[in-house]
């Protein structure tokens, strides 16, 4: 079966959103079995006590990417037409700036949140609230940000296009990237000082 | 092998986590050719909500017009029945390893009160970061990363970048 199953037509349209609340629960499961739902485990990646948001972040992005490329390249998938992000130059880095100002306040990002919801969590109760006002503001005074929000659209360009470099390279190079940055976080993590939370 | 905890205080190998879930990833592309998200759920309750109490306000408003067509409503949206999922599924998780609880997780050093006062302000913030980068660490950063786009890894690197930047600087909120 070539995939992505659904826009090739192996599996009906209709099935669409029964799939997605079963893979809401692997997401939601993974993200809370790692730690994801306490913002001081979050917070340590930050701050070298525990970096358990890195080694979870990057094994997952590598672990897809490598299922992704292979896939394609076997030809089980056609990377092609998968969705790709449109590529807003400033919109995202600006969009990106605010996010990681949110963390340092809040200690989630939405995903996080939600499982913090899960399990009982009051401060991810009121991050979550701070969301849903968030995109109302946002929304309410777009007129303003239209132009940055407009601004510069490269379309759903690849890092690698942008960079000049072949596909496989690059993600060799992010692989190994992830790799150096495991063992520097294991490094990091003897040398702090442990918080107790 | 050892007795699993229940008590709250265990937590799978990160590794595994980070392998769990990127095969979660890599499933969610499989099958519908798009990446996981969560910002986009609280977007698609607003674009509602505000439909619903506003239906003008909502079509003159360039911004929510872009996300209401006739036919269908935005609450019926690929990420809200996601987003319904990682509720259950977190819960499960929760419940599995003994953390059901209420209460305010935060540092000694500060109260609950701020502490909600902060988290309440980091969602805000969060929000709207999430609507210019169009999408959040799960839809834009993670997803985005998976298949090697250039706004997934430019908004992973200004998340993480930022966020390490002000975690020094609003420190006592934390250590």
């Amino acid at each position: 079966m070539v995939g992505p199953l659904i826009p090739m037509g192996v599996i009906p349209e209709a099935w669409n959103n029964v799939i997605a609340l079963f893979l809401g629960v692997g997401f939601g499961f993974s993200l809370e079995a790692s730690g994801f739902s306490s913002s001081r485990k979050i917070m340590g990646t930050f701050f070298g006590y525990d970096f358990v948001v890195l080694r979870v972040f990057f094994t997952a992005a590598v672990t897809a990417m490598t299922g992704i490329i292979y896939f394609d390249y076997m030809g089980w998938m056609d990377m092609s037409i998968l969705y790709i992000n449109p590529y807003y130059v400033m919109s995202a880095i600006v969009g990106g700036i605010i996010m990681g100002l949110g963390f340092a306040f809040g200690g989630f990002c939405p995903g996080t949140s939600f499982t913090g919801v899960a399990i009982g969590k009051i401060d991810a109760m009121f991050f979550t609230a701070g969301l849903f006002i968030g995109v109302f503001v946002f929304s309410e005074l777009y007129p303003l940000f239209e132009g940055l929000y407009n601004n510069q659209n490269l379309g759903g360009v690849k890092i690698y296009e942008l960079l000049g470099m072949r596909q496989n390279i690059f993600a060799f190079l992010l692989i190994v990237a992830a790799v150096g940055m495991f063992y520097g976080a294991g490094f990091v993590e003897k040398k702090v000082k442990k918080v107790e939370y | 092998m050892e007795k699993m905890k229940r008590d709250g205080t265990f937590y799978i190998n990160p590794y595994l986590g980070g392998v769990l879930l990127g095969l979660v990833l890599f499933g969610t592309y499989y099958i519908t050719g798009r990446g996981l998200g969560a910002s986009g759920a609280v977007k698609s309750t607003v674009v509602t909500v505000v439909h619903a109490a506003a239906p003008t306000h909502s079509l003159d408003n360039k911004y929510y017009s872009k996300f209401l067509s006739e036919d269908s409503s935005p609450m019926n949206n690929w990420l809200v029945f996601e987003v319904i999922g990682v509720l259950v599924g977190g819960f499960l998780s929760g419940t599995l390893y003994g953390r059901l609880k209420f209460k305010v997780e935060h540092s000694p050093k500060i109260t609950s009160r701020r502490r909600l006062i902060a988290a309440l302000a980091g969602g805000l913030l969060f929000g709207i970061g999430s609507q210019f980068a169009r999408g959040c660490t799960s839809g834009a950063a993670l997803s985005g990363m998976a298949v090697l786009s250039a706004s997934g890894i430019v908004t992973m690197m200004a998340i993480f970048g930022s966020a390490y930047f002000f975690s020094w600087i609003f420190k006592k909120l934390w250590i």
